[in-house]
C-alpha cells in the first residue's frame, strides 16, 4: 500500500485521488473545470464524438483540461457492441497519442445492453474487454454488480473492474452493498491491490463514503457533480467524503449489535435503578 | 462553354464521399489535411477513420480522399 492512504493505484499509475470524474452534462465548461478543482480528482473521463461542423463556438473541452494535472481516461459510451467499442477506444487512443497524457492507452470500456437502464452487456463486454487488452490498452472495465462476472473481467485482464452502485445517472447510491463486498472479497483474495473502482449510480457525497466505507478502491461518478444544484460544491463535498470514507475503512468500524452498551462507567453510578 | 456545362464539367470532377455520416464533395486531390483544413478542424484534438481504420496524423497530407471513402472525424466531448 502507498504511503499516502489517499493515492489510488492503477494501470501502474498512481492517481493522487481515489475519485474519478466525469467531464459531461456540466452547465458550462468554466463550471467543469472549477468542479474538477474542487473535486480533487487528478484522473477525469472524456467521451469520442463526430466533430461538429456547424454551431461550433470554437471551444474545444481539452481547452479547459490541464493536460499535465489530469490523466485522461477515454469512455466508450454509447456503443453496444463489441466492435464498436473498440473502434471508438481506438480513436480516443489516436487523439490522445501525441498529448503526452498518460492516459493514452487507457479506455473507460463501456458496452451498453439497451438505452433505457443503460445496463451493460455483459458478453459483448468480455468480448470487447479481451480484444482490447490483446492490443495493449489498461481496460477499466464498467459492469453491473454481477460478482462472476467481476471475476470474469478481471481474469480477461481488465486493469480494472469497475462495478455500477446502481444505473448510470439514476443517483440511487449503492443499491446493493452485498454484491459489491463479494466483488472486493473475490477479486482482492489473493491480489489485495487489485484496484476496484465503483462507477455509476452515485447520487451524493454520502455515498461515496459507502463506497470506501465497503473497501472499494476508488470510486468514479459525473452526474452527482454536474447536476448538483451548486456543483462545485458538491464537488468539494465528494472529495471530503471520499478522504472521509477511506479513512473510515481503514480505522474499521465496530460491528454492529442489537442492543445498547452505554459509554459511561457503571462503576461509581450514583443512582438507584427502578427494578 | 455555357455556365451549365461548365457547371456539369465542375460537379463530375468533384471526389464524392462521406464526411462524418453526410455526402460531401471535394475538389480532386483533396488530402485529409485539406480537408480539415477546410471545414476549420484542428489537427490536435481529432482523429480520423478512413474506411473504418484509423489514418496516422502523418498521412494526413499525403492522403487524397477516394469516391465513396467513408471518412470519420472525432474528437474529445465532455462524458462519464
Amino acid at each position: 500500500m502507498s504511503t499516502n492512504i489517499h493515492r489510488l493505484s492503477v494501470a501502474g499509475k498512481l492517481l493522487e485521488s481515489r475519485v474519478i470524474v466525469g467531464t459531461g452534462k456540466y452547465e458550462t465548461l468554466d463550471v467543469m473545470r472549477e468542479s474538477l478543482d474542487a473535486s480533487g480528482t487528478s484522473c477525469v473521463t472524456v467521451a469520442v464524438r463526430r466533430e461538429k461542423l456547424y454551431d461550433r463556438d470554437g471551444k474545444n473541452l481539452l481547452d479547459y483540461i490541464d493536460l499535465k494535472r489530469y490523466t485522461l481516461l477515454p469512455n466508450t459510451a454509447g456503443c453496444f457492441n463489441a466492435k464498436d467499442a473498440v473502434r471508438v477506444a481506438r480513436m480516443g487512443r489516436e487523439i490522445l497519442s501525441d498529448l503526452g497524457n498518460p492516459g493514452a492507452d487507457w479506455v473507460k470500456l463501456e458496452v451498453l445492453g439497451d438505452t433505457k437502464t443503460l445496463l451493460p452487456d455483459p458478453v459483448a463486454t468480455l468480448e470487447a474487454c479481451q480484444r482490447l487488452v490483446e492490443d495493449g490498452f489498461k481496460v477499466l472495465c464498467y459492469t453491473s454488480d454481477c460478482p462472476i462476472m467481476a471475476v470474469r473481467l478481471k481474469s480477461a485482464g481488465a486493469a480494472s473492474v469497475m462495478p455500477a452502485a446502481s444505473p448510470i445517472g439514476s443517483g440511487q447510491g449503492i443499491l446493493n452493498p452485498n454484491n459489491l463486498k463479494i466483488i472486493l472479497e473475490y477479486l482482492k483474495s489473493d491480489d489485495p491491490d487489485y484496484p476496484v473502482i465503483i462507477d455509476a449510480g452515485v447520487g451524493t457525497a454520502s455515498d461515496v463514503a459507502e463506497v470506501f466505507e465497503l473497501g472499494a478502491d476508488g470510486v468514479l461518478l459525473n452526474t452527482a457533480i454536474a447536476h448538483a444544484r451548486d456543483p462545485i460544491m458538491m464537488a468539494s463535498a465528494v472529495r471530503n467524503s471520499a478522504i472521509a470514507g477511506r479513512q473510515a475503512y481503514l480505522a474499521g468500524r465496530i460491528p454492529k449489535r442489537l442492543y445498547a452498551m452505554a459509554s459511561s462507567p457503571e462503576e461509581g453510578v450514583i443512582t438507584s435503578r427502578p427494578w | 462553354m455555357d455556365r451549365s456545362k461548365l457547371h456539369s464539367v465542375i460537379a463530375l470532377d468533384m471526389v464524392e464521399f462521406e464526411f462524418n455520416g453526410t455526402p460531401h464533395k471535394s475538389p480532386p486531390q483533396t488530402t485529409v489535411a485539406g480537408l480539415l483544413e477546410s471545414l476549420g478542424i484542428e489537427y490536435r484534438f481529432c482523429a480520423v477513420e478512413v474506411n473504418e481504420e484509423i489514418l496516422p496524423k502523418a498521412q494526413y497530407s499525403i492522403y487524397e480522399v477516394k469516391p465513396g471513402d467513408r471518412i470519420e472525424v472525432v474528437t474529445l466531448v465532455g462524458g462519464g
